[in-house]
């Protein structure tokens, strides 16, 4: 086997020097009633060229551009990614280190994590960002148990137009201690409603996404002044980062925590994974966060360096005291946003913005001209929801064979919304693929 | 230290992105505008982001000097204990890069990604075979999440018996995310130290197991490298009172195909993609970790799960019991690739053959050093090896100055001060990816730096001298902090 160096002479003279006399020998201290015996049953060895040929086959099944025109978000984007950033991100000093705990010799990760928290900072308009966390949905989970320990209140007030899947996890982490969650509905102009806050005292937290489920852009301004009221924490979640190249960001709306998805930021789709969980929150809070932090400082001749830092935050320092249990974090991601972002620079960010936001509007206007209703009023960015005619799921079907997909279908996540699709547009379709939807849609 | 690969070579400064570029520069070739903009409200839009504007190039270079400032696996042996750092194979990214596999959305109805979902459903099955498991599921998308989704199952279990328990047995010999995991399930945990072997005695554990422990928490082989030789006992008192077994499976690496946690006891472990199972580090992850279950916590685990329908794959959250979601989706799939792709790679006779020279080399390792560096439990050790800087203590040398010093011989230090139960603790696990070669120019530099610490212990105190930067102050750092620009 190529990764297995030894030759049966390297075998023979270090089972020499330790004293045993085969391999099996080796695990004298295993008793024997916990030692297989019969081999394990797996398929294999395959070599690399029938494996080349096997996971052939097993893309082959796959939809994906450019064959399939995908009309779908929620939570993931399909986004232009620079060849120069997949390159620098393949180099395996980056890809083949651990968490930098030597950072002597992993001055590169840590540069350029720094660098990334720097990046976060000035998009979400945040005092400090983490180096990330697994992905959108544990980072407001995260998010919410930091309020909830700041505050030492136990209920938090999440809405209903945060990603379904984002308020599962959540439930899954609050569950087994107990905290209450309050979700707060949505109103007609696919906002959330925020009436529901009356008189609701005793509240750790209240979070809205935005742009929200439904693509539409919160009021965050309203959101904030009732968190200011309640003593809550005002946490902003979002899955769509590249929205803030051109809308207001959530720190200047008022945000204590920000917290979201960071795929748009030049990570592949990957069927859901790796993605990024971006996490930023006010410098007051930085030692109640969890996460990993890289912080700037000089070595012992006075030159510029990085390092790991507040780590007493952290489990390995004391252990049952620790803020989270959160241990590594999306690094390579981190490090891929970074140089997405960097490549973007100032001039690119707000003209992808806009691109997608237009490219949104015009399907937005092919779509009403047809006939159909776009569901909410309110404006939107780069997704929006449609309500298409009772009849549609055999046209959707017909536009699947036609490699197309018309979208997201709301009725599994909002039972009331039957017949109601969720369709996203971002720079990566043509004003052709537009329109040869809107005319897949029509026949 | 005249022949070893420690050397400084050149090495080019690079300032922070926003310290370079021009106005007006961008790097990205924005796709085309092919339809006209639209009106937007002007209350909702903000300032554009201060991002730094620079070219392709100027990326390029930048981010080429930066990697060349790390040092990884690529770079050389890397034995950092407990973290399994083994060759991650160039074959397996690629795989992941496929566009059928990157480019997939994961909302793309089921008969469009069959493939993706066959790949997951195989996986979670090559598992399950290797912890000796019934099911698996591979939501959690790092170990730290797998612990947890671990514990939730646990409580989920229990609170379905009707059981209410307010705490867990974590041992001192554990990682340490287990208290914190523990916590987030509103456990309390209960410490319980090993014995002078360095293994868990079931006598402690009878101890403190009563009826309100949910179950203990065991690494094994322990993080002194050592088989938790009790383990079938220890279950038998566990379960007895009630309570489950979890066991954490970072080691899984000196074990595969030797032992199957679910045939000795264990109810629930957790397994780490990126370190048994060959997956890189990425300087802090992604990872992926995955948790296999015995039947009886099956019911229990994330949704949706992957299954089988008339030959046909699909995604089903017909699970009522489930502790529900981990992840927005189905956790780090492009991880999962690389674990999939590396076990077809090595087929069952080599992967038990991985775990048989893990373990050697860590013999061949602790055997060589142990007249360099005290050895606190002298006996056969499991995939990793314990020592400490007792002896170079009477020269002022610490564990940290030897982690320096190998900097300048060019390798990359063990991980140091941990287990808490060795002081001065020095954990080396070389992985099975080394050859005898590089082990014995290892020993052979802890040697010399052993010399060097009677002789000329300034030499370790000032190390390391060769690399991009000498010891930074991390006092600093936390006192005043500089986390962004």
């Amino acid at each position: 086997m190529r990764y297995l160096p030894h030759t049966n002479e390297d075998v023979s003279a270090m089972l020499k020097v330790v004293g045993v006399e085969s391999l099996d020998g080796l695990f004298s201290t295993v008793p024997e009633d916990c030692l297989k015996r019969e081999p394990l049953n797996l398929p294999g060895p395959l070599t690399e060229w029938e494996l080349n040929l096997h996971m052939a086959s097993l893309g082959a099944t796959m939809a994906t551009m450019p064959e399939y025109k995908c009309f779908v978000g929620a939570g993931s984007y399909e986004h232009f990614i620079p060849s120069s950033v997949l390159s620098l991100l393949g180099r395996s000093e980056f890809v083949t280190a651990y968490t930098p705990y030597q950072p002597e010799i992993s001055q590169g990760t840590l540069q350029g994590i720094f660098e990334y928290q720097t990046l976060v900072c000035h998009l979400l308009g945040m005092e400090v960002a983490n180096a990330s966390l697994y992905d959108g949905a544990s980072a407001l989970a995260e998010a919410l148990l930091m309020a909830i320990r700041i505050t030492k209140k136990t209920k938090v007030a999440i809405s209903a137009l945060i990603h379904p899947h984002y308020r599962e996890v959540v439930r899954t982490y609050l569950r087994p201690t107990g905290y209450e969650v309050v979700e707060l509905p949505y109103s007609k102009n696919g906002k959330t409603d925020l009436s529901v806050l009356d008189g609701m005292t005793e509240l750790a937290a209240i979070a809205v996404q935005s742009p929200n489920f439904f693509g539409c852009i919160e009021d965050l301004g309203p959101v904030h002044e009732r968190a200011l009221e309640t003593g809550a924490m005002f946490i902003t979640s979002f899955t769509e980062a590249i929205a803030y190249g051109l809308l207001k960001n959530p720190g200047s709306c008022g945000a204590d925590i920000v917290c979201g998805e960071g795929q748009s930021l030049g990570l592949p789709q990957s069927f859901g994974g790796p993605s990024l969980g971006v996490f930023a929150t006010q410098m007051k809070y930085v030692r109640r966060m969890p996460g990993r932090l890289v912080g700037k400082t000089v070595d012992k001749t006075g030159k510029r360096g990085f390092v790991l830092t507040l780590a007493t935050r952290e489990q390995h320092i004391r252990r049952e005291k620790a803020t989270s249990n959160i241990c590594t974090n999306q690094g390579l991601c981190a490090l891929g946003a970074a140089m997405y972002m960097a490549s973007l620079g100032k001039n690119g960010i707000r003209e992808l913005a806009r691109l997608n936001y237009d490219k949104a509007e015009f399907l937005k206007g092919r779509l009403r001209k047809a006939g159909l209703e776009i569901r909410f009023g309110s404006p939107t960015f780069n997704e929006f929801v449609v309500k298409f005619p009772d009849s549609f799921e055999p046209t959707y079907n017909r536009l699947l064979k036609e490699r197309i997909v018309a979208g997201l279908p709301l009725a599994p996540y909002y039972p009331e919304l039957i017949d109601h699709y969720l369709m996203c547009v971002t720079e990566t379709k043509t004003k052709e693929d537009i329109d040869s939807l809107v005319r897949g849609i029509q026949s | 230290m005249s022949e070893t690969s420690g050397t400084t070579g050149l090495l080019l400064n690079e300032p922070l992105l926003w310290e370079r570029g021009g106005k007006g520069r961008c790097g990205f070739s924005m796709p085309r505008r092919d339809v006209e903009s639209f009106p937007i409200e002007q209350g909702l839009v903000g300032a554009v982001p201060d991002f730094p504007e620079l070219s392709e190039v100027d990326v390029v270079r930048h981010y080429t000097r930066l990697s060349q400032w790390n040092f990884g696996v690529d770079t050389g042996m890397y034995p950092l204990g407990s973290c399994t750092m083994k060759y991650n194979p160039k074959v397996n990214e690629k795989y992941a890069s496929l566009p059928r596999f990157a480019g997939a959305h994961p909302y793309l109805p089921a008969q469009l990604v069959q493939g993706a979902l066959r790949l997951m459903y195989d996986l979670e099955r090559f598992l399950a075979e290797i912890t000796g498991m019934d099911a698996t599921s591979l939501q959690p998308a790092a170990g730290a999440q797998g612990e947890l989704a671990g514990i939730m199952l646990i409580h989920a279990y229990l609170k379905s018996k009707g059981m209410k328990r307010s705490k867990i047995i974590v041992p001192d010999t554990a990682h340490g995310t287990n208290p914190a995991s523990s916590a987030l399930c509103g456990y309390r945990p209960i410490p319980v130290k090993s014995n002078e072997h360095g293994i868990i005695s079931p006598e402690a554990v009878a101890g403190v197991m009563d009826e309100d422990v949910a179950g203990i928490m065991l690494t094994n082989p322990n993080t002194l490298g050592l088989f938790e030789e009790n383990i079938r006992k220890i279950s038998e008192i566990v379960h007895g009172k009630g309570g489950q077994l979890y066991c954490d499976g970072a080691n899984m690496n000196a074990v595969m195909g030797i032992v199957q946690m679910g045939k000795v006891g264990v109810d629930v472990i957790h397994l780490n993609l990126h370190k048994t199972f060959s997956a890189p580090h990425g300087g802090g992850g992604p990872g992926s970790g995955p948790i296999c279950v015995r039947n009886h916590l099956e019911p229990f685990l994330p949704v949706p799960r992957v299954v089988k329908e008339n030959e046909a794959y699909v995604l089903s959250y017909d699970y009522p019991q489930s502790i529900g979601k981990v992840h927005s989706f189905y956790g780090n799939f492009g991880v999962m690739v690389k674990a999939y792709t590396y076990i077809l790679s090595m087929g069952p006779e080599d992967l038990k053959k991985a775990s048989q020279l893990a373990v050697l080399n860590a013999n061949y390792i602790k055997e060589g050093l142990k007249g360099v560096f005290e050895l606190p439990y002298d006996r056969p050790c499991m995939h990793e090896c314990v020592l400490s800087d007792k002896r170079q203590r009477s020269y002022k040398i610490s564990t940290l100055d030897i982690a320096k010093r190998l900097i300048d011989y060019g390798f990359h230090p063990p991980t140091i001060y941990f287990p808490l139960v060795v002081q001065g603790a020095i954990m080396i696990e070389p992985t099975e990816t080394e050859s005898k070669e590089t082990l014995d120019e290892f020993i052979e530099a802890c040697k010399s730096i052993a010399k060097e610490a009677e002789e000329n212990p300034g030499l370790l105190l000032e190390a390391p001298t060769r690399s991009k930067v000498r010891r930074l102050d991390e006092v600093m750092a936390a006192r005043k902090p500089c986390l962004s620009d």
